[in-house]
């Protein structure tokens, strides 16, 4: 049991447990807060495998940027205790069984393919340091015009946001 | 030095993709289904990052870097729409939102 298996299992239940209290969460801003646990667990996971710069971007966007949003939002419009409904009664006997065996099915899969019996050690990998400089130099040769074309998406889903958001005459 | 094989990180994405679509469909808040949706995205880069390292290529961290964008831009929007479906509906319940509903 090595350092790395440790930190990947704690890791890994932290991400897990994250997600099942988002969804047995009655107050979205515990949902959230949940959200954030599985994000920042995520990070960790990342630099487990490697992506540095992956991992700084997951804390600074998603559990900064994003997830203060959802926390904004929710604050604003004081979203409190969901409502409980009653499930229909093919989701309950048919859906959550199917789930589940799609679950494992998925899960079966990916455990035994050619993939996913590779290890990670990442002999050829490059190193810490030259990994977001390779990262960087991929980013902006080979995807170059992907890259560009996300600063225009951003600029339309700003527009878009804003046009949204203004109060009708 | 004995590492984690790749097929933990994918079983892990799988999990936690499966959760959020549960999320998804169990939760009846607007905001918590945004939230699912943010999940299933979150293990999708995860599973990016796995085959990126597996392969010793850097082409799926890109790639993760564009789905966190393009994240980041939906929930953007989404959240306007939130906040105006709000406005107008005075509740967050998706299943007071109905209109088209056949």
């Amino acid at each position: 049991m090595s350092l790395e298996f440790i930190l990947f299992f704690v890791f890994a239940i932290v991400a897990v447990m994250g997600a099942l209290l988002l969804i047995v969460a009655r107050e979205p801003i515990h949902s959230a807060l949940s959200l954030i646990l599985v994000m920042v667990s995520l990070a960790a996971l990342y630099l487990l495998l490697g992506a540095e710069f992956i991992a700084a971007v997951q804390i600074i966007v998603y559990a900064g940027a994003i997830m203060v949003l959802f926390v904004f939002v929710i604050m604003l419009l004081n979203a409190g205790v969901e409502e409980r409904t009653n499930w229909s009664q093919i989701a309950k006997y048919a859906g959550l069984p199917l789930g589940i065996f799609l679950l494992f099915e998925l899960a079966h899969f990916l455990a035994h393919s050619r993939i996913g019996t590779t290890i990670a050690n990442g002999a050829g990998a490059p190193t810490t340091a030259a990994s977001t400089r390779a990262l960087s130099e991929m980013l902006f040769q080979k995807y170059l015009l992907p890259f560009e074309a996300t600063s225009i998406l951003i600029l339309i889903a700003i527009l878009g946001a804003l046009v949204l958001a203004k109060r009708g005459e | 030095m004995s590492v984690v094989p790749i097929s933990y990180y994918l079983v892990l994405s799988a999990i936690l993709f499966g959760l959020g679509v549960v999320a998804f469909v169990f939760k009846r808040n607007i905001i918590t289904i945004f939230m699912a949706i943010e999940l299933m995205l979150n293990a999708v880069n995860l599973a990016f990052v796995a085959f990126a390292r597996a392969h010793n290529q850097l082409d799926g961290l890109v790639f993760v870097f564009f789905v966190i964008v393009v994240a980041a831009a939906e929930a953007a929007v989404g959240l306007a729409i939130v906040i105006t479906l709000a406005q107008n509906r005075e509740s967050l319940n998706v299943e007071r939102v109905n209109l088209l509903k056949f």
